[in-house]
């Protein structure tokens, strides 16, 4: 970029990046801290060290646009623009949490912004993004639905079905596979015949691509011209984004299956953030002084989060017979 | 004005998809082979030229379209997916049972999800246990679904256009043996039948008899035949699997002080179980006799024309079942 604009738009860019990534971790260091004290009620999957996924398709994403999440997928919520506040609330069970105290962290939903769930089942997500692409071509809408699911849920047979369909009509899907070497406690090696999954998907016949899912902008660049493409009438395209899960697959794992060595070594040398700053400060975008006051800015926002969270109202009992059913409507009747 | 004709189950299928798709727009039918005559039950004939592009013919992949069909509905509007044969919704449980019916629920209110995924069930001609299941208590089982088991031409066209006016999962199961059945149905667009309401197809004194899908209408013969001995028996369309009309049931039993439930499903764990229950609960006062269910045996359905018959009810056994709870 060699123009005072092109500047302003790439400083504006990375900070957008910087700021969700670390406003996600925030998030999870909240969460994860008000685990700890007992404060979320189940089983907590946090997704410290794979923020530059969903991150760098945040800036690309319209209100209009969908996303299906998993178990791990806070990220995904305030990447698409879930509050925060609502999100703890959810976490601690609490009548005002986003989804009423009803999900939990593992089915944190805010179909106001076009996030259509996280989900307790690996591998169902792409059904359920497939068919809103499907709605959105119905319609005629330019809009896009992106499939976040790890490389453990590439075993499941529901990725082939749909990849198939989508390819097959031409459906504006991403699917981002966040590649973090786990399925649960099993390595990728245990999990999946191959490590080269975007050459498995390009099989398919969708464009499919590996990228360093640690790297913000990287991700940000190749969703870029995928998104670009399926908003000018394109089909599917699938990203393989090679990132790193620094905690368990949830905070009850007591991670038998690693060594303390390996997350050091991880924590180290693949944290998306402290890449991140090294390599926007090298390339003169943004300096130290940029990014602090958003790391404090964030840590500020989640702490007052949880903060209101844990203020807020317990469900009353019978709060659960509510919205199993449609409330019921007045029809005519034979 | 508003007029009934005689149609087929078949037809009274075709003509609540009609209307509905001619007033809702966002309606779309996924499905495997739909276009070709309709489909394999031909309940499709005609649809794809009025509405072309809203029947999409998915590939062999229950699992992967009836998960779209999920998404389809969270994103704004009806969507049906015919699975071809029930035996077949076994390959896409998780997109029903812990995604349809548990959106709604898990997201504390915010989504609907407007599925309705139609199959044909029940007992068919030499095609063995694989396409012959009657699925209706499973589903029943799960909260947040609705199941509907029409056993008329008229309830079948008013609970499918319920289901496509409404907001919930709907499991719409239809019994293979009715769809070239005829009965009364209204041309009134505007008529539907509500979910978890049955029907009284002939009224009586004596017995009441509950009997769903093919079973109506044996035990409606039966009724009949046992009317020459002097034998009056309520007979009722439940309609729906879940909800269950157990308000119609106990009123009835309290009238006849008498029941048997009749299914084609296995007997265990059965809607009939279900029904026999209630009113062991909330009826046991008013019953003279113990309640009799007649269901088809634990036995997967065998092939043989010569073994087909011992898998499933016959209007001898609803029969022996009225008189023993008459003697």
């Amino acid at each position: 970029m060699t123009t005072a604009s092109g500047d302003n738009a790439a400083r504006a860019l990375h900070l957008d990046l910087y700021r969700m990534m670390t406003r996600i971790r925030a998030f999870e260091e909240a969460a994860l801290y008000e685990s700890g004290r007992g404060n979320v009620y189940g089983p907590l999957h946090a997704c410290i060290g794979q923020e530059a996924i969903p991150a760098g398709l945040a800036p690309l994403l319209r209100p209009t646009d969908y996303v299906t999440s998993t178990h791990r997928g806070h990220g995904h919520a305030l990447a698409k623009g879930a509050d925060p506040q609502g999100m703890m609330a959810e976490l601690f069970g609490r009548a005002d949490g986003i989804c009423r105290g009803k999900g939990g962290s593992q089915h944190i939903a805010d179909f106001s912004v076009g996030m259509l769930g996280a989900n307790g089942i690996v591998g169902a997500g792409y059904g359920i993004a497939a068919g809103a692409a499907l709605r959105i071509r119905q319609a005629g809408r330019d809009d896009v639905s992106v499939v976040f699911f790890g490389d453990g849920a590439m075993a499941r047979g529901t990725l082939h079905e749909v990849a198939n369909i989508c390819v097959l009509w031409k459906l504006p899907v991403l699917f981002v596979c966040e590649h973090n070497g786990f399925a649960q406690w099993v390595p990728s090696s245990e999990n999946l015949c191959t490590d080269a999954v975007a050459g498995l998907m390009a099989g398919y016949g969708m464009p499919s691509r590996q990228v360093d899912g640690t790297d913000a902008l990287a991700m940000h660049g190749c969703a870029a011209g995928f998104i670009a493409d399926m908003r000018a009438g394109g089909g599917p395209a699938f990203i393989d984004a090679r990132a790193n899960r620094f905690h368990g697959h949830n905070s009850m794992d007591a991670q038998a299956y690693r060594s303390r060595d390996d997350v050091s070594r991880l924590r180290a040398e693949a944290d998306p953030l402290a890449l991140f700053r090294a390599a926007t400060a090298a390339a003169g975008v943004l300096a130290a002084a940029d990014m602090d006051p958003l790391d404090a800015a964030a840590e500020a926002e989640m702490r007052a989060a949880a903060e209101a969270a844990l203020a807020g109202p317990w469900p009353d009992p019978a709060d659960a017979w509510e919205d199993i059913l449609a409330p019921r409507k007045a029809h005519a009747h034979g | 004005m508003a007029e009934m004709r005689e149609i087929t189950f078949r037809e009274a299928v075709n003509e609540a998809l009609r209307e509905e798709m001619r007033r809702d727009p966002r309606i779309l039918i996924l499905g495997e082979d739909i276009l070709p005559g309709g489909g394999v039950f031909g309940v499709h004939g005609g649809l794809d030229e009025e509405f072309p592009g809203r029947l999409l013919q998915t590939p062999i992949a229950e699992a992967g379209f009836v998960g779209m069909g999920v998404g389809a509905a969270l994103a704004g509007g009806p969507v049906i997916c015919e699975v071809m044969f029930a035996d077949f919704m076994t390959v896409c449980m998780d997109e029903i049972i812990n995604q349809a019916a548990k959106f709604r629920y898990m997201s504390g209110g915010q989504a609907s999800v407007p599925l309705i995924v139609r199959a044909p069930c029940g007992m068919g001609r030499g095609v063995g246990a694989q396409h012959t299941q009657s699925f209706e208590a499973l589903f029943a089982h799960i909260p947040g679904l609705k199941v509907a088991i029409p056993g008329t031409p008229a309830a079948a066209k008013g609970l499918l256009k319920s289901a496509l006016r409404g907001d919930d999962p709907v499991v719409f199961l239809e019994y293979k043996g009715l769809y070239a059945m005829r009965g009364p149905v209204s041309d009134d667009p505007e008529l539907l039948a509500e979910f978890g309401r049955g029907s009284v197809e002939r009224p009586g004194r004596d017995v009441t008899l509950v009997a769903s899908g093919t079973m109506l209408h044996k035990g409606l013969e039966v009724a009949a035949e046992l009317a020459a001995d002097g034998v009056d028996i309520e007979v009722i369309d439940p309609r729906c699997a879940a909800p269950i009309d157990h308000e119609l049931i106990l009123a009835s039993v309290e009238r006849t002080t008498r029941l048997v439930v009749a299914d084609e499903s296995v007997l265990e764990c059965s809607l009939a179980s279900e029904i026999a229950a209630t009113v062991a609960e909330r009826g046991f006062y008013s019953l003279d006799a113990p309640v009799r269910r007649v269901a088809s045996p634990r036995m997967p359905k065998p092939f043989s024309p010569k073994l087909e018959p011992a898998s499933l009810p016959q209007k001898a056994d609803i029969a022996a079942a009225i008189r023993e709870v008459l003697a």
